[in-house]
């Protein structure tokens, strides 16, 4: 299905006009927030998508002739909620109670109080446990954000018809299965919200990893899960992994123009000029881990956040402080051991010249676990490298080499058989 | 709206309602989530099921009746019992699943009950 947003770019070519303009401000600003309000109803947002597809198409031929409603988002609201409710209506019926609607719209907008913001509801629904964990990013991008089908497909790899079908097939369990539009309570808030927010960094993830830069698409695809993140960040300002969530992101996105030079060519973290970080990113991302750690409870994206923090300090004291980063990352597999928390935590040991046990952490991983996981081959690279052993070294590096989508990455990993071993993990 | 609670126990589980030494720790069990889920008011039907092996499973092929001594599926879990909740939406049903003891010894599905066709309003 299209999406609203993706229509009206579309539809409303040139947009001099400021009835469309005003149309494509209220479908990027308030898409989710009315699919939100019209799906929490009875549960329907492939309904609640139509509808406001309709709406959104309304406004576009009514708004140049009668003028840009005082309430953009009522006057949608309103068409898109009749809409719902004629559903069983025919044609005829539809066009008719339209224009006498139309008419009444004005006023009855102006009445209405600010509409209400259910999209936190909506995010839980969408990172529902009932729902396929790699579906849940998908569905987030959709309903919250107006993202059609074909470019949350080319995101993840996937044919957009197949994502297509399975994200109806998502939306149609979420009614049939009576998934509740409500924020958890108290005791269940802190693993559903830990759900939501994965799928967050999944979106950013998927940026961050892919073939960023060389595609526009998944460029701005790490601002909309940043964008999400705020959005949790406004509606629960009290959530510290929320918090830690947004800093962690924004401190990664804020070296994003210092990962590649001028011609494209990958530049790890190392090697990176601090002049091209955003400053204004890191400001931001220093006080949102300080508001969290004022909870007083640790969670896996603060500590995250925080390892990050310690790296973007290594410009202006000098010298990267290891011993604040192994104690992180052993926080961090203490409270949540995975295979890229080992990784990393082998990374940090193998730069502060801990080579034997960076090896030995690296050994200790299942083999099935690692088979296909990039940065543990470029990290197993450098510490046989350091080791000494060149043979195991070069071997490593062609097993990361073949597992490498970004393609500057992959030169960069070519050109380091020529060099001094490079840690690019933390880049 | 309603949720069937398709409660699956395996064998062990199954064959400790018989067994003295299991038996009275089983049923209690059984008996407190029964209790505490009527209580609630949610229940609109339901029954435990006699073990697997009194189950006969029937098939029509090309007009003949194949009749076949057992369940329909020769899975390690198998069906317990069954229970129709009416629950404001799934996460409750869920809560109620995860409480009964097939949640934690065998698995509990829980599925929509279809609802009554809709005809749609004459316009």
């Amino acid at each position: 299905m299209e999406s609203a947003r993706a229509s009206i770019a579309l539809g409303s070519d040139p947009p001099a006009d400021k009835a469309a303009t005003a149309v494509q401000t209220a479908a990027r600003a308030s898409y989710g927030r009315l699919i939100a309000l019209l799906s929490a109803r009875d549960g329907d947002i492939a309904a609640s998508e139509d509808a406001l597809s309709e709406a959104f198409a309304q406004a576009l031929t009514h708004w140049p002739r009668s003028g840009v409603p005082a309430s953009p988002d009522a006057w949608l609201l309103t068409v898109a909620r009749n809409r719902l409710r004629n559903r069983f209506r025919n044609d005829t019926v539809k066009a008719d109670a339209m224009g006498d609607l139309l008419l009444r719209l004005e006023e009855r907008a102006q009445a209405s109080a600010e509409i209400p913001d259910q999209r936190l509801a909506l995010m839980f629904v969408c990172a529902h446990p009932a729902i396929q964990p790699e579906l849940r990013t998908p569905l987030m991008l959709q309903t919250i954000l107006g993202l059609d089908a074909g470019r949350i497909a080319s995101a993840f790899l996937i044919a957009p018809a197949a994502m297509g079908q399975r994200l109806s097939r998502a939306k149609a369990k979420i009614k049939a299965a009576g998934i509740a539009f409500a924020v958890p309570d108290l005791e269940a808030l802190p693993e559903r919200l830990d759900d939501v927010l994965s799928a967050i960094y999944a979106a950013f993830g998927t940026a961050w990893n892919g073939v960023a830069g060389a595609d526009e698409g998944h460029a701005s695809l790490a601002e909309e899960a940043i964008f999400l993140a705020r959005l949790v960040v406004s509606l629960l300002p009290d959530a510290p992994e929320a918090l830690g969530l947004l800093a962690l992101m924004l401190y990664a996105h804020a070296r994003r123009l210092a990962r590649f030079d001028a011609d494209g060519r990958f530049i790890p973290l190392k090697d990176q000029d601090p002049a091209r970080w955003s400053s204004a990113a890191i400001i931001e991302a220093e006080g949102l881990l300080v508001r969290a750690s004022k909870a007083g409870r640790f969670g896996r994206f603060q500590c995250e956040a925080a390892i990050q923090s310690v790296h973007v300090q290594a410009p202006l004291t000098g010298a990267t402080n290891h011993q604040a980063i192994r104690t992180l990352h052993e926080m961090l597999l203490q409270h949540r051991p995975s295979i890229g928390g080992f990784v990393s935590y082998a990374a940090a040991l193998l730069a502060m010249g801990e080579g034997a046990a960076a090896a030995a952490v690296l050994e200790s991983l299942a083999a099935e676990d690692v088979a296909s996981y990039q940065p543990f081959w470029v990290t197993l690279c450098a510490v046989r490298q350091a080791g000494g052993d060149t043979a195991a070294a070069d071997a490593a590096r062609a097993r990361a080499i073949g597992l490498t989508e970004h393609p500057a990455i992959r030169a960069f990993l070519l050109d380091s058989a020529a060099r001094p071993p490079s840690d690019q993990r933390q880049a | 709206m309603q949720y069937m609670l398709i409660m699956t126990e395996t064998e062990t589980e199954i064959a400790k309602r018989n067994d003295p030494q299991h038996a009275p720790a089983y049923w209690s069990g059984w008996n407190a989530f029964v209790t505490a889920m009527a209580a609630s008011g949610l229940v609109v039907s339901g029954n435990g099921l006699q073990p697997p092996h009194t189950a006969t499973t029937l098939r029509v092929r090309d007009g003949k009746r194949i009749v076949q001594d057992g369940p329909f599926a020769d899975s390690k879990e198998q069906l317990g019992g069954y229970y129709i909740i009416e629950a404001p939406d799934l996460d409750t049903a869920l809560d109620w699943a995860a409480r009964s003891p097939a949640a934690a010894a065998g698995s509990v599905e829980v599925r929509p009950v279809m609802p009554a066709p809709e005809s749609p309003p004459a316009a």
